[in-house]
């Protein structure tokens, strides 16, 4: 197959990262103690994070095809094969989870006292699946590890959860199901009109308007309800509150993404003309996200919840810019969504430093705490700067990319974001100013220790990078970018000859 | 006569012969719970042995393939599994014990001897060997509940009410092919399609297996049944019957070929109609058993899918599906059978908090739900994916459709399952121990539906070319 650059590394590098943290996974059951359980699965994600650098150093920007790929039969009676391989697009959101998984580990350290060893086990599945659904160029495998990746989150948000967990875990699972199982008959009907489960193929293929109409309409409501698009979005802030903070961090930074990488993935290059005829509908909802996500966010009381509700509002500029189909909105929207999985991971996990100290995730509880905790501050307060696209940081560039997109596009559309940008800035602001300086803060907290500062250090860090330096982050993309967009406009080109 | 082909059959007579003599004198329910184990494994082995074998018997009523051997390796691998769920049977008496495990093999005998007839007669002595043989043991249970009485004449009646419309399908091909021999009606079929009678006649034949597995409009004995026999009982009525039932549905569905567009369109009403009202009813149970009857009409109806089809895939995508389904089954029923303290029935309230009683239930009983649900990467999830595909190559797209919105709302009920495993507490409700011969059927089991649901070639493959055989 010409769209896949085999794997020149001398050993299959995306394998490696989806089995070695099953492997690890399974090696946990004989560990005894859960100190040692902790070690070993640290030590295990921070391997396969270090085995996961390659793929950006050995990356070939100049192409659009799929890099690293690895290809072989699996079910021969339906043509389905176990296919892998990486753009410039999953490139940084395996990368992201990589990165994330040893994060979560070091966070939940302290914070999970029960049942660890069953805990770092769905951990390191997660990481299996999270990395599998990015790196699949095979339908059936990506919707394999795309169903597979709800049960270690569920256990997650049902066994380790807060007090409402059983009804918070029983509505994401639900919800996500649901919206899967439509996916499943899109995806048998694509095989079957196409004859090939291979997504490379898949989009090479051209099928009639009324049939994209339909696999558009599936794939959609599976995406929308997993990024998730107002209104779709109620299950998001039920799940978020409840999980312990890594099920959160994992939640907001890599499966959110899933429903965005679907469109980008999907929607876009297989069904480019429903794309362009739905495009109206979906920016609509976007526009809705943003400001509903925003307005609703300055109303919080509860930390997690405003910022699962800020969430809804960011991702909500994710999909207005994919479906922009040009070149800013869409790498506006793949920088945005790396973006939003730093900066909304580490404000859960900041929620989870105060949560375990203070034991509430109230404003109220946890404001006024400036003097008696001023690392934690800093850290707290630049994350907030960040999530409100403060120039300098990651999200000015995501955001600044996808409204130039908006306004190249349509300046309606782009007039109607702004208010967006505004809300951030205000229910951020809010938000801090309260947790910093409302009131006398309950001097029994102790400030950040050193594992904490560890664990954000590298978050901090990309929030600088990709806001002052966002080059080598958007170079790797463009390639693939263009292709997209040709793609698309290609499709476009013949619908409007016809 | 070859005896070599008929050797599973001959070891099963022969076992229920052993506890037929156990059952004259008083002997102690451990050791028959020894020998139906030891026995059971060997019958395993002998019938592993056998899959290769092709040959015809008793003057061409009974036909040696690979689709049967295939079949019988699955029921006699189900029923050592049961035997191992009934290692501590705590639901039937110490005293009726040589009875049960006679009944369970002649009634395995029965099944056997389904899946190989050819010849309409030979069909229906061997059906009414396993229907007897599950009349008896349905009532065969401690007297902890009265439901039992309730449930034995409903399965009777029902069983003989199905039986009798089956025969009377039966006269009606006779009429019109004058034989008996599935052969000689295959040959004769295609000219006499067009007509009602051969329609009519080969559904009502159907009606026999529909009953056996639980389709809508014969499911009415279900729910009683799971819910009024002893619990190793049911984990056998679940899975068994269902297998045999599927083989004869294949072989018969086979008959008619792809002109028979008038039963297509019958199974595929009997199919939307069986899932959507199984998927709806379990939303509301409480009795975990009463819950998986409700499942097992459902997943009868996504079996149907794949019979429909009339081609190849589609009948291996069934015979995939209820070889899965039988693993996820008893991985539910082993889960019920040991939390059960007394024999007695379990709600799933009962099984509030689990995850601490028992993680290794906890994580079966999870794994055969999420099976049952259809959730990757089990068995239960690609059996349902090749069904799907299958069916929609059909162009079935309105049933795939009513299909995948089922399985969206069975996530409700299986899922709440789980939910009182892992989110509740338990509430005082005692440990769970597991013996040592649990344990290693719990690992067994979770491991088996799940290599089954990710590897699944050599199993497709294999019933592949099963199918083969039957479809001409």
């Amino acid at each position: 197959m010409d769209f896949l650059i085999p794997n020149q590394l001398n050993y299959p590098i995306l394998s490696t990262l989806i089995f070695l943290p099953l492997a690890g996974a399974f090696v946990l059951f004989l560990i005894r103690d859960e100190k040692a359980a902790k070690i070993w699965s640290l030590f295990i994600s921070l391997v396969v994070f270090a085995l996961s650098l390659p793929l950006y150093f050995y990356f070939d920007p100049s192409t659009y095809k799929y890099q690293f790929a690895e290809n072989s039969p699996w079910i021969p009676v339906f043509n389905i094969n176990y296919t892998l391989g990486i753009d410039g697009i999953s490139l940084f959101l395996v990368l992201l989870s990589t990165l994330l998984i040893p994060i979560c580990i070091l966070a939940s350290w302290k914070y999970i006292e029960k049942r660890v060893k069953e805990f770092l086990f769905c951990l390191l599945l997660m990481e299996t699946a999270c990395v599998g659904v990015f790196s699949a160029l095979d339908f059936v495998l990506f919707y394999i590890f795309w169903e597979a990746m709800l049960v270690p989150m569920y256990l997650l948000i049902a066994v380790w959860g807060g007090p409402e967990k059983v009804y918070a875990s029983f509505k994401f699972f639900l919800y996500t199901m649901a919206g899967s199982v439509f996916l499943m008959v899109a995806m048998i009907a694509l095989y079957l009109t196409a004859g090939t489960f291979s997504i490379p193929q898949l989009m090479t293929h051209t099928y009639s308007f009324n049939f994209q109409f339909w696999i558009f309409l599936a794939f959609g409501i599976a995406f929308a309800i997993k990024v998730p698009m107002a209104p779709f979005h109620t299950w998001l802030p039920a799940a978020h509150v409840e999980a312990p903070t890594a099920g959160s961090v994992l939640l907001a930074s890599v499966l959110l993404k899933m429903g965005t990488y679907g469109f980008v993935r999907f929607c876009l290059p297989i069904t480019p003309q429903a794309s362009i005829y739905f495009a109206p509908y979906v920016l609509f909802m976007s526009i809705i996200s943003i400001i509903y996500g925003g307005y609703v966010a300055l109303g919080q009381t509860d930390m997690k919840r405003l910022i699962a509700y800020s969430s809804v509002a960011h991702m909500g500029f994710v999909t207005l810019g994919i479906f922009l189909f040009n070149k800013q909105g869409l790498e506006g929207a793949v920088i945005q969504m790396i973006n939003h999985g730093i900066t909304t991971g580490a404000l859960f996990l900041c929620v989870g430093i105060i949560y375990e100290r203070s034991h509430s995730r109230l404003i109220k509880d946890n404001s006024g705490i400036s003097k008696i905790m001023p690392v934690y501050i800093g850290f707290f307060g630049f994350f907030c700067l960040s999530s409100m696209a403060f120039p300098g940081t990651n999200s000015f560039v995501g955001e600044l990319l996808v409204l130039i997109g908006a306004f190249t596009d349509n300046r309606l559309i782009g007039a109607l974001s702004i208010p967006g940008v505004v809300l951030a800035a205000a229910y951020m602001l809010r938000l801090l100013q309260k947790i910093a300086w409302e009131g006398k803060g309950d001097s029994h907290l102790s400030d950040m220790n050193l594992r904490e500062i560890v664990y954000l250090a590298p978050l901090a860090m990309f929030v600088l990078w990709i806001g002052f330096a966002p080059a080598p982050f958007l170079d790797v993309m463009h390639a693939t970018v263009n292709h997209l967009v040709e793609q698309v406009q290609a499709a476009n080109a013949v619908a409007l000859v016809r | 006569m070859d005896y070599a082909l008929f050797l599973p059959e001959i070891y099963l007579l022969l076992t229920a012969l052993v506890f037929f003599c156990q059952s004259l004198w008083k002997s102690s329910a451990r050791l028959n719970q020894v020998i139906a184990l030891i026995l059971s494994g060997i019958g395993v082995i002998i019938t592993f042995y056998s899959i290769n074998l092709t040959g015809e018997l008793f003057y061409k009523a009974y036909l040696i393939d690979l689709f049967s051997q295939t079949f019988k390796c699955l029921i006699s691998l189900g029923l050592f599994l049961i035997i191992i769920i009934g290692q501590k049977i705590k639901s039937i008496e110490d005293q009726y014990q040589p009875e049960f495990f006679m009944f369970l093999n002649l009634c395995s005998l029965g099944l056997m001897l389904m899946i190989s007839s050819v010849e309409l007669l030979t069909l229906f002595i061997a059906m009414e060997l396993s229907s007897y043989s599950l009349y008896i043991l349905i009532p065969i249970r401690k007297e902890i509940n009265v439901g039992k009485m309730e449930a034995a004449i409903k399965y009777i009646l029902f069983g003989a009410a199905a039986t009798g419309i089956m025969l009377f399908g039966m006269s009606y091909i006779f009429g019109i092919t004058q034989s008996t021999y599935l052969a000689d009606i295959l040959k004769k079929m295609p000219e006499l399609l067009g007509q009602p009678v051969a329609v009519i006649g080969l559904l009502f034949i159907l009606c026999g297996f529909f009953f056996k597995l639980a389709v809508v409009p014969f499911h009415f004995w279900t729910p009683d049944v799971y819910e009024g026999a002893a619990n190793i009982t049911v984990s056998f009525i679940a899975t068994m019957p269902k297998l045999a039932a599927v083989a004869l549905l294949l072989r018969l569905v086979s008959l008619a070929g792809a002109g028979a567009a008038d039963l297509i369109q019958v199974l595929v009403l009997l199919a939307a109609v069986s899932m959507t009202f199984g998927n709806l009813a379990a939303l509301v149970q409480k009795d975990l058993k009463r819950l998986l009857a409700y499942s097992s009409i459902a997943h009868a109806g996504y079996v149907m899918l794949g019979a429909l089809t009339m081609n190849t895939i589609g009948f291996a995508a069934a015979v995939y599906h209820i070889t899965g389904y039988l693993l996820m089954n008893l991985a539910c029923f082993l889960v019920l059978c040991s939390v059960s303290r007394e024999g007695e029935n379990v709600m799933v309230s009962d099984l509030s908090g689990l995850h601490r009683r028992s993680p290794l239930l906890a994580l079966t009983l999870a794994v055969g739900a999420f099976a049952l649900a259809g959730i990757p990467p089990t068995a239960g999830f690609t059996g349902k994916f090749f069904l799907f595909t299958a069916a929609l190559s059909q162009g079935h797209l309105t049933l795939v459709i009513i299909a995948a919105v089922n399985t969206a709302v069975s996530i409700f009920y299986y899922l709440n399952i789980v939910r009182f495993a892992y989110g509740k507490d338990p509430d005082g409700l005692p440990e769970v121990t597991l013996s040592f011969s649990n344990r290693l059927l719990n690992y067994g089991l979770i491991t088996a539906i799940i290599l089954m649901g990710a590897l699944p070639t050599l199993f497709i493959d294999l019933a592949k070319t099963a199918c083969e055989t039957i479809i001409s």
